[in-house]
């Protein structure tokens, strides 16, 4: 069994495609390598800043030797054939074959060919070339005087060295020889870039990552996140502080060194006055640093962690200091887009939103303001919200976008307008939706749970929908630009986990007619078609299966449901889901499921083989005065009350109601099916008995479309 | 406060410093880059807003000639004007640019050799070289590479060009691009750009950068945000643009042009104009693209046609 070691050391390569770098590598060459028929015991890929490894352990070195068994013409067949056959086995003379004889069908020519297994390392030299030319960057260079031939190499970054060895895990190892646009495989790599930039001589996986330790290289990503994390925890809690945990920005950080120092810095207390938030993001965005809180309070602290690539020779001193200075002038930038901002009020900057397009054919923000009053102001008295309140959230919900900081930092938009409403003395709800309007943005975001401000929510995601919609800019595939299907979802969380009763076809209307208002938005009126408000609704239904899905919802059951047609009101939708399910696993559930089908199964054979003329008086009403035996009654008699018990019971929105009446069907059902055959020889007890079928079925399907129902 | 981050080495004399003064960084910078067989060539006399709109830089970076030149830029963002009255920013400032092609194997270790000669120890400063791919929608450029970070502040850019004004380069030029200002307040340690020293004097011999450009500023900011005749500039742009498409036209004979340094300073006159338009605040965010697709556009040509000139290697 032997090693094989792959290193690509080169200049820094960017920390958001290591990761992914290091598993494209993995795949790639293991799966060329099965490809030879080279099973191997394990594989194992790493990447720093300066440097893509990979290391595959158990490999055989040879491949198995090969014999194949080629099967060739009959014998005696046309000499083309022949020759064709001696070609494609590799033979000179025909003599060379062998005979075999197949009972009932005669002899044929068959070639035995050996294919003695090659060596792995061989292998590899004649692999890697063509793979490294073709790796997967999702960005690529080209570099130096080779790049004057369009047919260089591309790497993320100019690519320095290689590192190539391949033997038995005991001996010494040899080189796989091969070479990459005038960059020929060693053994041999370099340290880290200022604290040991030597080169080190490599013979194997072990010995390689002993001594990139020793020259101040972690080369394991998740040991130097780890490294980083507990050093920073260590760090705050000697401050009496507690480190604010970013993940996002650990895996980012990790990807920026290969020996990890972290060392605590500190800024003026006096930019405490400037929202958290805003030193958080400022922080993080200009410096990849961490902020620290304190436990106590809560609040955050004037200090935070950095981490290094060296160990410098003052101990990080100056290092500590540089960093901290330029998070004082970061944050003094901060603090006078702050305090500029706060000297404009929200309404003074409205008109400047008329400048800022939404989108080339939906007009200005300016003019999506306007709208979102209207459809905010619409929304408030069906949710309980005060009207007011959600119409002055709505006009003032967009200003910030004209602000300083939200220039700087736009993934603050909403939240800088909350603050500066709240400075102008913006009633509290006010501001809440304002700072609210654009959650929830992910399946993990908070939802708004201020009435006001789930108005503006609702009517800023609505007003999205459909006004792409309208223009014909739909999600397509793995495609949406617009985020279109994070704001149905935003719209189901918002109406499901508030318990809202909305019809969406109502706000999809509402939200189209201002749109149609405007007079000078032509492009809406030009494109959007009459089928909007289904098209909008089709695409909720598919959004509510996905998130109903993904809760644990049996597929078939919400099928059921959408199967009734016309459901617009998403909580009653997931409501009926649930009463369903619950029905469905009693057992006059599971009985009256049985029944139905028999039924169903009995009406759609019956309509198959019967003319369309016939299938459809199937559907008419079915006459008691002809039915001839009790059990026919019976069931007539049940499902005249348990129909117009479920009507009343859904009217009332009471789906456990509804279904009790309908398990109450279970007894009639079963007596009938036990008794009646459907199939009379007279015609009109036929015909009769169907259309009581027809009944049965039309009553379970004021519920839901049972036929739907899996299982 | 511990400002004084950079620890004092040799002892030059102040006017030569690049620790204690702006001239004596850019007087090490050019005496590094010159070592390292560059031409150093002076500002080029037009308004641009970069070192890299320098015609040694992008026109040079383009045809299959070596090329290595290094020179200070003083460069023009009239949006970036403050008055006078950030410690951070400006509308006019200095960059210091290098251009080597193709770029040189060991092109990092210059770079990191040129920040040595600055007084700036590799063993004592956290120098990081941080993802920041380049582009340039006016020049129709772009090209991959870092900011350079020295204890998180970033002092230079550096950029390995693929293309450019819709050209791919071959060979690839490396360029870098410090912010001497920048540079500047972090190795002399001052928090403030206008309290930088500008000439190493000190006492009455002391001639700080707000001496030289505080007055500047304030007078610029007001041409640019307030003054400058809206009128004339849209004129202006509208003649560069003729003018730059008419001189190429008239350079051209047969394979060859004549004609395209001329052509190319209309481009980047095009470019200055519309960034004082945008300054004014009277383009809006539709036309902002349609002025900027326009310069390129003027780029451009003017990269086809340089291909065409013996410097262009045709």
């Amino acid at each position: 069994m032997a090693d094989f070691l792959l290193e690509l050391f080169s200049e820094e390569i960017p920390a958001r495609m290591q990761a992914q770098a290091a598993a494209d590598l993995r795949r790639l060459v293991t799966g060329a390598l099965s490809d030879q028929g080279l099973s191997y015991m394990g594989a194992a890929s790493f990447a720093t800043p300066r440097r893509l490894a990979l290391h595959i352990a158990g490999l055989p070195e040879r491949q198995e030797d090969r014999r194949e068994v080629k099967r060739g013409p009959r014998v005696g067949a046309p000499e083309a054939a022949v020759q064709g056959f001696l070609k494609s086995a590799g033979l000179n003379s025909i003599d060379e074959a062998q005979i075999e004889v197949e009972p009932k069908k005669g002899e044929f020519y068959v070639a035995i060919i050996e294919r003695p297994g090659r060596g792995t390392a061989e292998l590899l030299s004649e692999i890697l070339p063509g793979l490294l030319k073709n790796f997967p960057w999702p960005k690529s260079m080209r570099w130096g005087s080779a790049s004057a031939a369009p047919e260089a190499l591309r790497w993320i970054r100019p690519l320095h060295s290689i590192l190539a060895t391949f033997g038995p895990e005991t001996e010494e190892t040899q080189i796989v020889p091969f070479s990459l646009d005038g960059v020929t495989a060693g053994n041999v790599t370099y340290g880290h870039r200022f604290m040991a930039p030597g080169a080190i001589t490599v013979r194997r996986f072990d010995d390689y990552v002993r001594s990139l330790e020793s020259a101040r290289v972690v080369l394991d990503p998740e040991r130097r996140r780890n490294i980083i994390l507990f050093d920073a925890q260590s760090l705050a809690y000697a401050q009496g502080l507690e480190l604010i945990v970013d993940t996002g920005l650990l895996e980012e950080v990790a990807g920026l060194v290969e020996w990890p120092v972290v060392l605590v810095g500190e800024f003026d207390a006096e930019f405490l006055a400037i929202p958290s938030e805003v030193i958080q993001a400022t922080i993080r965005a200009n410096q990849k640093c961490f902020v620290l809180r304190d436990p106590n309070t809560g609040s955050l602290a004037n200090k935070f962690i950095l981490t290094a690539n060296i160990v410098a020779s003052d101990g990080g001193e100056a290092i500590a200091a540089g960093n901290g200075r330029v998070v004082r002038a970061r944050l003094s930038d901060a603090k006078f887009f702050y305090d500029t901002d706060l000297q404009v009020k929200l309404e003074d900057r409205l008109a400047k939103l008329e400048n800022i397009v939404f989108h080339e054919k939906l007009g200005s923000q300016g003019e999506r303001v306007r709208r979102l009053i209207e459809l905010a102001g619409a929304i408030a008295p069906q949710i309980g919200a005060d009207v007011e309140a959600a119409k002055r959230a709505a006009k003032l919900a967009k200003a910030d976008l004209t602000s300083e900081m939200v220039g700087e930092f736009p993934e603050l938009q909403g939240l800088m307008g909350k603050y500066y409403a709240l400075a102008q003395g913006e009633p509290e709800a006010v501001a809440t939706a304002i700072g609210d309007h654009y959650k929830p943005q992910g399946p993990n975001d908070r939802i708004p749970t201020e009435p006001v401000a789930m108005a503006v929510a609702l009517a800023d995601k609505f007003d999205t929908l459909v006004g792409f919609f309208a223009i014909d800019e739909k999600p397509t595939g793995s495609k949406d630009p617009y985020a279109l299907r994070r704001a149905a979802l935003g719209i189901i969380r918002l109406i499901l986990e508030n318990e809202l009763r909305l019809p969406i076809l109502g706000l999809t209307e509402g939200a189209l007619n201002g749109y149609l208002a405007d007079e000078n938005n032509a492009d809406v009126r030009a494109v959007a078609k009459p089928d909007l408000p289904d098209a909008v609704l089709n695409f909720f239904a598919d959004r509510l299966k996905v998130y109903l899905r993904e809760k644990g919802a049996r597929h078939d059951l919400i099928d059921a449901v959408f199967g009734l047609g016309e459901q617009d009101d998403l909580l009653l939708i997931v409501r009926r889901v649930d009463m369903l399910g619950a029905f469905l696993d009693t057992e006059d559930g599971s009985n009256l499921l049985a029944g139905y089908r028999r039924a169903a199964n009995i009406l759609k054979a019956e309509e198959k083989k019967a003319g369309a003329e016939e299938a459809k008086s199937y559907q008419e009403a079915f006459a008691p005065e002809r039915f001839v035996m009790e059990e026919e009654r019976d069931l007539a008699a049940a499902l005249l009350a348990a129909a117009t018990a479920a009507i009343h019971a859904i009217v009332d929105e009471n789906f456990a109601t509804a279904m009790q009446a309908l398990s109450n069907l279970r007894a009639p059902v079963d007596s009938f099916f036990e008794k009646v055959t459907v199939n009379s020889e007279d015609r009109t007890l036929r015909l009769n008995r169907l259309r009581l079928l027809n009944g049965l079925r039309t009553a379970v399907h004021q519920v839901a479309d049972f036929s739907k129902i899996a299982g | 406060m511990n400002t004084a981050a950079i620890a004092p080495q040799n002892s030059a004399p102040a006017v030569f410093d690049p620790r204690r003064s702006f001239q004596g960084l850019i007087l090490a910078l050019q005496k590094f880059w010159a070592e390292a067989g560059c031409a150093l060539l002076q500002p080029y006399d037009m308004e641009v807003g970069a070192g890299t709109f320098h015609p040694a830089t992008i026109l040079r970076a383009l045809g299959p000639r070596p090329w290595r030149a290094a020179y200070v830029q003083p460069s023009r963002r009239p949006k970036d004007g403050r008055y006078g009255e950030n410690p951070n920013r400006l509308q006019h400032y200095y960059q210091f640019q290098v251009i080597l092609k193709p770029s040189p194997e060991n092109l990092q270790d210059l770079y990191l050799g040129s920040l040595a000669a600055i007084g700036i120890d590799a063993h004592l400063h956290d120098i990081r070289f941080v993802e920041d791919d380049w582009e340039s929608p006016t020049l129709g450029a772009w090209g991959l590479g870092w900011e350079c970070w020295c204890d998180g502040m970033e002092v230079s850019q550096f950029t390995y060009f693929q293309q450019v004004a819709g050209i791919e380069c071959a060979p690839v030029a490396g360029e870098l691009t410090y912010g001497l200002e920048r540079l500047a307040m972090y190795v002399q340690g001052v928090e403030n750009v206008f309290d930088l020293n500008f000439n190493g004097g000190e006492g009455a011999e002391r001639i700080s950068y707000g001496d030289v450009f505080r007055q500047a500023e304030q007078e610029y900011s007001r041409h640019n945000f307030e003054a400058a005749n809206v009128e004339t500039l849209f004129q202006h742009f509208r003649d560069a643009e003729a003018e730059c498409q008419s001189l190429l036209a008239k350079g051209a004979q047969g394979e060859r042009q004549l004609m395209v340094l001329p052509a190319y300073d209309q481009c980047i006159k095009a470019s200055h104009i519309f960034n004082l338009l945008d300054a004014r605040g009277v383009i809006s965010v539709t036309e902002r693209q349609s002025y900027i697709l326009r310069v390129r556009e003027l780029a451009k040509a003017c990269g086809r046609e340089w291909l065409k000139t013996e410097a262009g290697g045709g």
